[in-house]
């Protein structure tokens, strides 16, 4: 059994905004009342937790352009990706053998899992949170054409703008950056309408939906 | 191995062909039907609740689980091929519904004379314009025949879209190009979005016969000839790699199961995987004798049937017959044998990417809304002092864009791929983007087929299917030459930079080109030809039937889910007229 590990999320960036918590219970907490949340980590330790959210920051900054990865969760977002079924390739092709060296147009041949190229990522990573961000900058530079970055970066953008039931894109900051609305059942009345102008409702989760309460995420199978 | 009481029909898949056989035989005749299913079992009612980009769309949650079972890809026969270990090229369906259920709609016709490839090109070019390595071949059903079927296959599917040829008069506005049609579509077009009207506008001005997409997305609400009743699209956007939550898109499970349920004569048995087609010798020709495979339980059973069908996806159809030793596996080196020759895909690409001053409101859409052009399909222009034959269709759909799979496409003259910079980049750039996309014919060829993996496994320790597969010069040359046209609508349409194609290189399994997979179990007007004769009928054993894009000599640049529904009718047809009456070859 693991230790239970943690990763603290400061009310203070994230005041006022929903977090789906390890249950998938919608909880609200307020800069005002609450100092911060401790988020119930499935696959990271605390001190992976805390480099992944300090990488993805600088993939996905928060900056004069609005929210990023930060307050987005995308920490969160990737830790229960990892413990569940996609970290593991429980629906990936792994029978041997595994060929190394083969051109991209094969896609993906290796015998690594995400989980795999996570930890051993990491390791080079050790105490880049305490870093100042150019020097962070530098570091990513320094693995920009590795595995394990080019993962690190599709998995910010996927926890920025995916539901915010699978832990990212806390309170639909990443939806509102870009004007998307989520899953809006009817566009019958506006699709051929708002012609070179923005039409920008107000984003919905799946949760917030009749249709998608009972909505599962696949990170929380088996 | 138990043994299970007989039925008179058992039909390996349910999907669009394997539902729709069941549903014509099972209501037209009083036999009694069993579908095979190796997926799991659905409902059109499981689809309200499921808009969820990540799960299904980036984690492809209703694909075939590629950790049972996938495909190996090679270039050539030399090379040693390397399995499809995750999503890349296409993506087959499974479960009831199979790939008609996360389909995005698109539902053209082909062009007359794509039943006729070799026939009208050599009559018009000489047999010296062909690729030297070329295997095309005539389909041995002409359009004129398929007519009738198409209208019915629109008719039960309600394809929104304008006729542009009704018996021979040209109507503006429809697609001109197309072959005759003996009626309108169904229902009116589908609404078109903004990017797509601008590529329409951007088209008539430069000269070209703009038409909306044919959609099975409804456009109003309609009751179809069966009496299944289905509402309009909402433009959700959620219809690719998605079930529909509203019904609005014809699906198996809201198309053909309705019927199916009211009918005691057909059942539907999923977590069905079917190993083996068991045949008898009896005199000079085989017959089939049924199915082996395992249940839901995980215990391999024998189901005997009169007539066996497999409907169960290009994939599965050519390797159950390769696995079964039901007829000749073809060899590249010797040209003998018909069984996996002709593998073809689609030419799939993004000709030219748009940018924007004005936002485009993307995310509102429907898979089949769109806009194309045929002015360079077929042999619709002169090819005589081209590089290469045939051709394709030109589209700005609007399916609705969603933020995981489009956040970041940027023009050349961004260079960063992360920070501050990319990211200010990448949002001005989300919602001002799009695709003018490009689907042409991918001839085929004797160096592309299918055959068994000597490597690679199975869960149950079968070989895998392999993929020899890989462009031509005529596919490199087409798309070479219908790039500078995306470009140039683009610009007229008012981008303000635009990003090209790179051209084709070898076939990339790795990049997502339609999931349009054609051949290995092909029809032809001969047994040393082909696989199945013009009525879907295999040569060699006559209660054995192949459906689906398997039986198709090669890929016409059109989608290809109508005509292989047209097709199922056709050959249904034929089964219930003659082949109870007399069983027999058909042809």
């Amino acid at each position: 059994m693991r230790r239970r590990e943690f990763l603290t999320l400061s009310a203070t960036s994230i005041g006022g905004m929903l977090v789906y918590s390890l249950d998938r219970k919608p909880f609200r907490f307020f800069a005002q009342t609450e100092q911060s949340v401790r988020i119930p980590l499935r696959f990271f330790t605390q001190p992976e937790a805390l480099i992944v959210a300090a990488a993805a920051s600088r993939i996905f900054p928060s900056d004069e352009a609005g929210p990023g990865a930060q307050e987005a969760g995308v920490a969160v977002y990737i830790d229960r990706q990892l413990a569940g079924p996609w970290g593991r390739d429980r629906y990936r092709y792994t029978q041997e053998p595994f060929e190394e060296n083969t051109p991209a147009e094969f896609g993906y041949q290796g015998k690594a899992t995400p989980r795999h190229v996570y930890r051993e990522g990491l390791k080079d990573l050790k105490g880049f949170d305490q870093l100042p961000p150019a020097e962070q900058d530098n570091k990513l530079k320094q693995i920009e054409t590795t595995l394990f970055f080019s993962l690190l970066r599709r998995n910010t953008i996927e926890g920025m703008f995916c539901d915010p039931v699978h832990g990212g894109n806390i309170d639909m900051v990443g939806w509102q950056l870009i004007g998307y609305p989520g899953p809006r059942m009817s566009n019958y009345a506006d699709v051929d309408k708002h012609f070179g102008e923005a039409f920008r409702p107000k984003p919905v989760s799946l949760r917030e939906t009749p249709e998608g309460n009972n909505f599962r995420p696949s990170e929380d199978e088996e | 191995m138990k043994t299970l009481p007989a039925v008179d029909v058992v039909i390996v898949g349910g999907g669009w062909t394997g539902l729709l056989m069941a549903k014509e035989l099972g209501s037209r005749s009083g036999l009694s039907v069993a579908v095979l299913e190796r997926g799991k079992h659905r409902e059109s009612a499981d689809y309200p609740g499921t808009m969820d980009e990540l799960d299904y769309a980036v984690r492809v949650h209703m694909m075939q689980d590629l950790s049972l079972e996938t495909v190996t890809v090679r270039h050539d026969s030399i090379q040693r091929a390397l399995p499809m270990r995750q999503y890349g090229s296409f993506l087959p369906g499974t479960g009831v519904g199979g790939a008609g259920e996360h389909w995005n709609g698109i539902s053209p016709r082909f062009l007359p004379d794509c039943f006729e490839l070799f026939s009208r090109t050599v009559e018009k070019y000489g047999a010296k314009r062909l690729p030297a390595d070329h295997s095309i071949q005539d389909w041995g059903v002409t359009y004129d025949e398929m007519e009738p079927y198409y209208t019915r296959a629109e008719r039960m599917l309600g394809i929104s879209g304008k006729a542009g040829n009704i018996r021979g008069k040209k109507i503006v506005g429809g697609n001109i190009f197309e072959g005759w049609r003996s009626a309108e579509y169904p229902t009116s077009p589908t609404k078109i979005p903004y990017f797509s009207a601008l590529f329409g506008d951007a088209a008539k001005a430069l000269g070209y016969h703009p038409y909306p997409s044919p959609a099975a997305n409804l456009s109003e609400p309609y009751t179809n000839p069966d009496g299944v009743s289905r509402s309009a699209c909402f433009y959700c956007g959620f219809c690719e790699r998605f079930g529909c939550m509203v019904g609005a898109k014809a699906q198996p499970t809201n198309t053909l199961l309705p019927l199916i349920h009211e009918r005691k004569n057909i059942s539907i048995r999923s977590g069905a995987s079917v190993r083996r087609v068991i045949y008898g010798t009896a005199g000079s020709g085989k017959t089939a004798q049924g199915v082996t495979y395992f249940d839901d339980k995980g215990e391999e059973v024998f189901q005997p049937a009169e007539l066996v069908f497999l409907a169960s996806w290009t994939l599965n159809n050519t390797r159950l017959l390769l696995l079964s030793g039901i007829g000749e596996p073809y060899n590249a080196q010797s040209g003998k044998g018909t069984l996996g020759r002709n593998l073809t895909h689609q030419v799939s690409i993004g000709a030219a990417t748009a940018f924007f001053e004005k936002p485009l409101n993307r995310f509102m859409g429907s898979g089949a809304a769109g806009v194309c052009i045929s002015d360079f399909d077929g042999d619709l222009f002169d090819h005589s002092g081209l590089p290469f034959l045939r051709g394709g269709i030109l589209v700005a759909m609007s399916m609705g864009y969603r933020p995981i799979a489009n956040f970041g496409i940027l023009p050349p003259s961004v260079k960063a791929g992360w920070g501050s910079g990319w990211k200010k980049a990448a949002l001005e750039c989300y919602d001002r983007t799009g695709l003018i996309g490009f689907s042409g014919e991918h001839l085929a060829y004797k160096g592309n087929y299918m055959d068994l993996d000597p490597t690679y496994k199975d869960r149950f320790g079968d070989p895998l299917l392999r993929f020899t597969i890989n462009w031509g010069e005529n596919e490199r040359k087409m798309a070479e030459f219908v790039t500078p046209k995306a470009l140039e609508l683009a610009r007229a349409m008012g981008a303000k930079e635009v990003s090209s194609f790179p051209g084709l290189k070898n076939y990339d399994a790795n990049r997502y080109q339609f999931t349009h997979i054609q051949g290995g179990t092909i029809m032809g007007s001969s047994p040393d030809r082909s696989v199945v004769n013009p009525y879907l009928q295999h040569w060699q054993v006559p209660n054995l039937f192949v459906l689906g894009a398997s039986t198709f000599p090669q890929n016409p640049s059109a989608h290809p889910t109508l005509t292989l529904l047209a097709l199922t009718y056709r050959t249904a047809d034929a089964i219930v007229d003659r082949y109870l009456k007399s069983p027999s070859q058909l042809a």
